[in-house]
């Protein structure tokens, strides 16, 4: 007997030097949205690069930067519909960013406040960055089947990381996707680590796209470092949702330019050939050398954005660095609807205690 | 008593049958055990997220996998009840896995396979198959991280027949109580407090004989009020016993260690002859070791209190973002403050 398996490649209009690989789609015409792609992605680096500056100079907590693959949260963020909800992992900030959550809230979260999650407008209904890897998607299933009981045409977007593809709770909410057709996107960012193990051990399978075969939904790669064919993947996923037509797993093949986080040292067990290579394949240029080659990007241009991208991001330090110091209050009163009496008596007792060490008096009476 | 602090130097490798003396850390202490139980037990093998190449993101398997291969040091899929579950297998197979949750947070989908299998394997045998393994993993708040890196939810372990829990609160109990985890025949919960990996360094003889579980340390002997600590905050604890001492109030400090089953002998022991007593844990205080110490101190040791049992304890509310995390961890002034109030009794 003779068994297939489906092979799987890479989705991809733009290739590493710049260049289209066939016939370009139509919606590529629009100009403004190829720009709002480089411009977001530009600003999205300035920004990583800025709070891990933060970070290291004691201003901000670890963080986790995106650095090589802004074309994935950009994508996502400029395909999303308002009324779809985006269920992010933690390396999103592209993303979040175009859901309209300043880029001063963002440094808030990685800065300690959990104002940090308090999103507005477009992002009210997102859920906030989640940590314990992989629970995310078990929620946008659970987002997705609330859409589907009440007839709305809305989508569930969920991210996650390679190595989340691990769990349970990546398989269990997937099979759920295929049994009850949810309108759910689900986008693997695939950057070939998972801290410090590598792909190859998370699954031996070649692709993490065909794990979509075995719940009965459609998956593919594609190339995630091409923001436009990202962007067409997730705009199809997302109107396939909308139609009521089930759900998609997406796995973006990014790499991780940088350590896992800034409480990480990836030189302990990578290679500098193997991140030399992939800084080849990165997202930016690669957009910015097409831009250039179809006429809608010079030195100018570039010039102007730079400073353009370095003036937000530091007045989203200065937002984050004037913002106040978070009321003592803030800590007890959105644990539950009505702050019950044993609460009540703690706030208060807190109250003083933040006031002792404001007055730097430490032990003593 | 107390801790006995040396100052640091390298530690010496051993030459013959002399064991090496090495001046360690916490972390450094359970890199130690580790690599002796390993030495020692061919059955014990080391599994987790990052625990081999990388040696651990704390660096407690640093060296491991180079020293004793990947069949035995084994980096796992990102899967925690994958690696508790398998625990259980390889354990029922006489394996002595050593498996590491990367935090505390990330420990709360093992418990399908810690609680309703690791913990009763042996009593639903009706003792023909066991499970001696070690679930590790680095717990506690205080190190400015981000969220669900800050639990202290020892309670939830500690409310589990059939588990032990272990905690160590220096390098040498780290060393000693590590190897009596791996060579006991059960399975042991081992919480590391990640705040005092690096806080201070020991010399250990590196001669692999364990400490016994199921035992409270008494860090410092004292005569007017007990204090009962475990893991991080024994370190505010002893420093608040010296500055009572200052005062003129004598204090005993006991460091519970095991926290299920707890060595009540001692506590009791040394209640009876202070009559008063303060018990200080980072935890929430609800439904927590602490509240079970006060409870059993009600039961046997009412007639001989002076005082209510004073609590020090976490804020009933999750561990807050780094930036208000001090208003929730328990201090020196709160330990004092509560000694002298539980002293204002006649
Ligand atoms: C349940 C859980 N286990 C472990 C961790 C610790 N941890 C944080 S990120 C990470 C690796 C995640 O890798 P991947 O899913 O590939 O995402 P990436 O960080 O590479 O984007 C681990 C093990 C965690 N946050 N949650
Ligand atoms: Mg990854």
């Amino acid at each position: 007997m003779q068994f297939t398996t489906t092979p799987y490649t890479e989705h991809q209009l733009i290739e590493p030097g710049g260049n289209a690989t066939g016939t370009l789609p139509g919606w590529m015409q629009d100009q403004d949205l190829l720009l709002k792609f480089y411009r977001t992605m530009n600003l999205i680096r300035v920004f990583d690069k800025r709070a891990i500056a933060l970070q290291r100079t004691g201003q901000m907590g670890t963080y986790a930067s995106c650095l090589g693959q802004e074309a994935i949260g950009t994508a996502i963020g400029c395909a999303l519909k308002t009324e779809d909800v985006f269920v992010p992992y933690y390396r999103d900030q592209a993303a979040q960013f175009l859901r309209g959550v300043p880029l001063y809230q963002l440094l808030q979260y990685w800065g300690g406040t959990e104002w940090g999650n308090h999103f507005t407008g477009t992002a009210r209904e997102d859920f906030p960055n989640c940590v314990p890897i992989a629970t995310q998607i078990t929620h946008a299933a659970g987002i997705a089947t609330a859409f589907k009981i009440r007839g709305q045409k809305r989508a569930a977007l969920v991210t996650c990381g390679d190595g989340a593809t691990s769990r349970g709770d990546f398989y269990e909410p997937l099979n759920l996707a295929g049994v009850w057709q949810l309108p759910m996107v689900l986008v693997v960012n695939n950057n070939q680590w998972a801290i410090s193990v590598p792909r190859a051990l998370q699954t031996g399978a070649p692709t993490i796209a065909q794990k979509a075969m075995a719940a009965g939904i459609e998956g593919f790669q594609v190339d995630g470092n091409d923001v436009c064919a990202l962007y067409e993947a997730i705009r199809y996923s997302l109107d396939k949702a909308h139609a009521g037509k089930g759900a998609t797993l997406i796995e973006a093949m990014s790499y991780r330019l940088c350590d896992h986080t800034t409480a990480d040292d990836a030189t302990r067990y990578r290679s500098h050939e193997e991140v030399n290579a992939a800084w080849l394949k990165e997202p930016v240029k690669r957009l910015q050398t097409f831009l250039h080659q179809r006429g809608l990007w010079d030195e100018q241009k570039e010039q102007q954005l730079i400073t353009d991208c370095q003036q937000k991001v530091e007045q989203a330090v200065k937002d984050f660095q004037s913002q106040p110091q978070q009321p003592v209050d803030d800590l007890f009163d959105y644990l539950f609807d009505t702050t019950p009496p044993h609460l009540i008596v703690q706030r208060e007792r807190t109250k003083q205690k933040a006031a002792r060490l404001a007055g730097g008096n430490h032990h003593g009476h | 008593m107390g801790i006995k602090e040396t100052l640091p130097n390298n530690g010496n490798h051993s030459t013959g049958s002399e064991p090496a003396t090495h001046v360690v850390t916490l972390v450094e202490a359970v890199n130690l055990a580790l690599a002796r139980a390993m030495e020692q037990d061919e059955n014990v093998v080391v599994l987790g997220e990052d625990v081999g190449t990388n040696g651990g993101v704390f660096r407690a398997t640093a060296g491991l996998k180079e020293r004793f291969g990947c069949k035995r040091v084994m980096d796992t899929p990102l899967a925690e009840a994958l690696i508790a579950g398998i625990s259980v297998g390889m354990a029922a197979q006489g394996l002595k896995p050593v498996a590491e949750i990367q935090f505390m947070g990330f420990a709360y989908a093992t418990f399908e396979h810690i609680i309703s299998h690791a913990a009763r394997l042996r009593n639903r045998t009706r003792g023909r198959l066991h499970c001696p393994m070690v679930l590790r993993t680095p717990y506690g708040g205080g190190i400015h991280a981000p969220e669900h890196h800050c639990e202290s939810t020892e309670a939830l372990f500690a409310h589990i027949p059939g588990l032990r829990v272990v905690v160590p609160s220096s390098p040498t109990r780290a060393y000693g109580l590590l190897l009596a985890a791996i060579e006991d025949p059960d399975p042991v919960i081992f919480l590391e407090p990640s705040r005092i990996y690096r806080m201070v360094k020991q010399e250990i003889r590196d001669d692999g004989i364990a400490l016994p579980l199921d035992t409270c340390f008494t860090l410092k002997a004292g005569t007017d009020i007990t204090l009962i600590s475990w893991g991080a905050c024994v370190h505010e604890t002893l420093q608040a016993a010296r500055e009572l001492d200052k005062q003129g109030i004598s204090a005993e400090v006991i460091d519970v260690a095991t926290l299920n089953p707890i060595d009540y002998a001692t506590i009791l022991a040394s209640v009876e002859k202070t009559g008063r007593c303060v018990i200080i844990q980072e935890a929430v205080s609800h439904c927590s070791v602490g509240s079970e110490i006060a409870a059993m101190l009600a039961e046997k040791g009412l007639f001989f209190l002076k005082a209510p049992v004073g609590r020090v304890n976490g804020l009933d509310i999750p561990m807050p973002y780094f930036q208000r995390e001090n208003l929730y961890m328990p201090d020196v002034h709160e330990i004092i403050a509560t000694a002298i109030k539980t002293m204002e009794y006649a």
